[in-house]
C-alpha cells in the first residue's frame, strides 16, 4: 500500500510531566492545564505511521486553549499534508480521546488548523456534529480503526 | 437580544432511568404520557402519578444502537421510535401493554427523525442517507412507502408536520429547511428556506402553522412566515442571536401561549417570546427565562406539553428528562 506522505518530518517527544505536590495532596483540586490535555492527545497514534500525532507535530501543547472557568477546550490540530484523507480520522480519535479522559463538563472542540488542509471547513462540520460522532462510535468498523489510533498501550510500556 | 426576565423557570422533576443519554423526548396528544428515547437503546414512558413523576414502561429489545427519536400518533395508541439501526419500530398499546407491532426497514443507515401526520395516515422519517420516507398508514394497518424525496443534499435532521394539513418540513446538514406537499401520487419539495449557515438542527411551526421556528449549528434561531403550502415564498422574518452559545438542538413551539422553547449545546433551555403585535414588520424577541445551572451537560430536545401549557420537557446528554415549569 503506497503511503500519502511516505517521508514525514519526525520531531522529538516531550519529556514528561513533572507532577506538582499540590497535585500530589487528594484534598486540593487543581485545575486542568494545557500540558494535561496535550498528554492525553500527543500519545495517539497516527493511523498511517508507526508513530505519535507528536512525533508528526499534527499537534502541539500551543495549540491547545483552555478555559477552566468556562469548562472549555480547543484543540487544533495539524494534517502532515493539506490531502491528507486521513484528516477526519485524526481528529475523531483525538475527540474521542478527549470524549474518554475529561469529565463531562467540559466542551470540547476539535478543528483543523487554518490553511494546513484542503477539506477544512468539511472535516471541522462533521467533527462538530455530535449526533455523527455518536453514530460513528457505534459502527464497529470504524470504532476498530479509531480504537487503533487509541492503543497508546506499546507507548505506556515504553515510558513506565 | 432583549432580555425581558418576566418569567420564571421552575425545574419541577428531574427522571432518571436512562442508562446513557437521552436524545429526544415527546408528550403523548393528551399530554398524560412522557415517551423519551437515547444512547441505551430503550423508550421509556412516564407518567404523572398522583404529583410523582414514575417510569410506567421500558420498551426494549426492538432496537440494537441508539433510539435517536419518537413520535406519537394523533390518537395517542402508538408510538414510533427511529434508532441509529435504520429502522423504525412501531408500539402499539390497544391490547393494553404497549407491543412492538411493526418494523419500518428501508433507510441505508441511520435514522434521525420521525413523525406522525396530524391525520394519523402517514408517518415521515429521514435519516443519514440523505432522504426523507413518506410511509402511508392504511385501515388494513399496513405500513407501505408512499415516497422517498431525495432533495437534501446531506443527512436529514428532523421531519416535522404542519399542524393541520399533510405538510412536511424538514431540516438538514445542508443548512436548508425544505417544506414537502402531497401532488397526485407522489410529494414533491415545493420550497426551500436558506439563510442558516449550519446544519438546520429542528424545525417547529406555530399554531397556526403559517410561522415555522428552526434552530441550527449556527446558534441562531431563525423564525420564517411562510403562507402554504401555494403561497409565495417564505421569508425570514427574525432572527434571534447572541443568547446561545453552542449549537442549539431542538425548539418546540407552543401552540396555547405562543412561547418559542430551544434546547442548547451550552447546557440550557431557554424560553422566547415576540412582545407587542403579530402585524410588526421587524418583529423583535425577548429572552423571557432560561434554566441557568439547571443542567450539567447539552440539551438535545425540548417539548411543550399539549395539555398544561407552563410545562416543559427537556432531555440531556446527563441521562436525566426534565420537567419544567415556566410561569409568571
Amino acid at each position: 500500500q503506497k503511503l500519502e506522505n511516505s517521508a514525514p518530518v519526525i520531531r522529538e517527544s516531550a519529556e514528561a510531566r513533572r507532577t506538582t505536590l499540590l497535585e500530589l495532596d487528594d484534598l486540593q483540586s487543581d485545575p486542568f492545564d494545557t500540558r494535561e490535555i496535550f498528554d492525553l492527545i500527543r500519545v495517539l497514534n497516527d493511523p498511517e505511521h508507526p508513530l505519535t500525532l507528536e512525533q508528526l507535530n499534527v499537534v502541539q501543547e500551543g495549540q491547545i486553549e483552555l478555559d477552566n472557568q468556562n469548562n472549555y477546550i480547543k484543540v487544533l490540530y495539524t494534517p502532515t499534508i493539506p490531502h491528507c484523507s486521513m484528516a477526519t480520522l485524526i481528529g475523531l480519535s483525538i475527540r474521542v480521546r478527549l470524549l474518554r479522559s475529561l469529565p463531562p463538563r467540559f466542551k470540547v472542540d476539535v478543528e483543523i488548523t487554518p490553511g494546513t488542509h484542503v477539506s477544512r471547513e468539511a472535516v471541522n462540520k462533521q467533527l462538530a456534529d455530535k449526533e455523527r460522532v455518536a453514530a460513528a462510535l457505534e459502527n464497529n468498523h470504524l470504532l476498530k480503526v479509531i480504537n487503533q489510533c487509541l492503543d497508546i498501550t506499546q507507548q505506556h510500556a515504553d515510558s513506565a | 437580544g432583549r432580555v425581558l426576565s418576566v418569567l420564571v423557570m421552575e425545574l419541577q422533576a428531574t427522571l432518571t432511568g436512562h442508562k446513557d443519554v437521552v436524545w429526544d423526548v415527546a408528550w403523548s396528544p393528551s399530554g398524560s404520557f412522557l415517551a423519551s428515547c437515547g444512547a441505551d437503546r430503550s423508550v421509556r414512558l412516564w407518567n404523572n402519578d398522583g404529583g410523582r413523576w414514575v417510569c410506567k414502561t421500558v420498551l426494549e429489545g426492538a432496537h440494537d444502537r441508539t433510539v435517536r427519536a419518537v413520535s406519537w400518533s394523533p390518537c395517542g395508541n402508538m408510538l414510533a421510535a427511529a434508532s441509529f439501526d435504520g429502522t423504525i419500530s412501531i408500539w402499539d398499546r390497544r391490547k393494553g401493554a404497549f407491543e412492538c407491532s411493526a418494523t419500518l426497514e428501508g433507510h441505508e443507515s441511520e435514522v434521525k427523525s420521525v413523525g406522525w401526520s396530524v391525520s394519523g395516515t402517514y408517518i415521515a422519517t429521514s435519516g443519514r442517507d440523505k432522504t426523507v420516507w413518506i410511509w402511508s398508514y392504511d385501515d388494513d394497518e399496513e405500513y407501505e412507502c408512499a415516497s422517498i424525496l431525495n432533495s437534501h443534499t446531506q443527512d436529514v435532521k428532523c421531519v416535522t408536520w404542519h399542524p393541520t394539513l399533510e405538510v412536511l418540513a424538514s431540516t438538514s446538514y445542508d443548512d436548508t429547511i425544505k417544506f414537502f406537499k402531497e401532488d397526485g401520487d407522489d410529494w414533491t419539495c415545493f420550497q426551500t428556506l436558506t439563510g442558516h449557515s449550519s446544519t438546520v438542527w429542528a424545525v417547529d411551526f406555530d399554531a397556526y402553522g403559517d410561522h415555522v421556528v428552526s434552530c441550527s449549528e449556527d446558534r441562531t434561531i431563525k423564525i420564517w412566515h411562510c403562507s402554504q403550502p401555494s403561497g409565495k415564498k417564505a421569508e425570514c422574518t427574525a432572527t434571534i442571536a447572541g443568547f446561545h452559545t453552542r449549537p442549539i438542538y431542538d425548539v418546540s413551539w407552543n401552540k396555547i401561549s405562543g412561547l418559542i422553547a430551544s434546547a442548547c449545546g451550552d447546557n440550557t433551555v431557554r424560553v422566547f417570546h415576540r412582545p407587542g403585535e403579530r402585524s410588526t414588520d421587524e418583529p423583535e424577541y425577548a429572552l423571557l427565562a432560561s434554566s441557568d445551572n439547571g443542567v450539567a451537560q447539552d440539551v438535545n430536545a425540548v417539548q411543550w406539553s399539549p395539555a398544561s401549557p407552563s410545562v416543559l420537557a427537556s432531555a440531556s446528554d446527563d441521562g436525566t428528562v426534565r420537567i419544567w415549569n415556566v410561569r409568571i
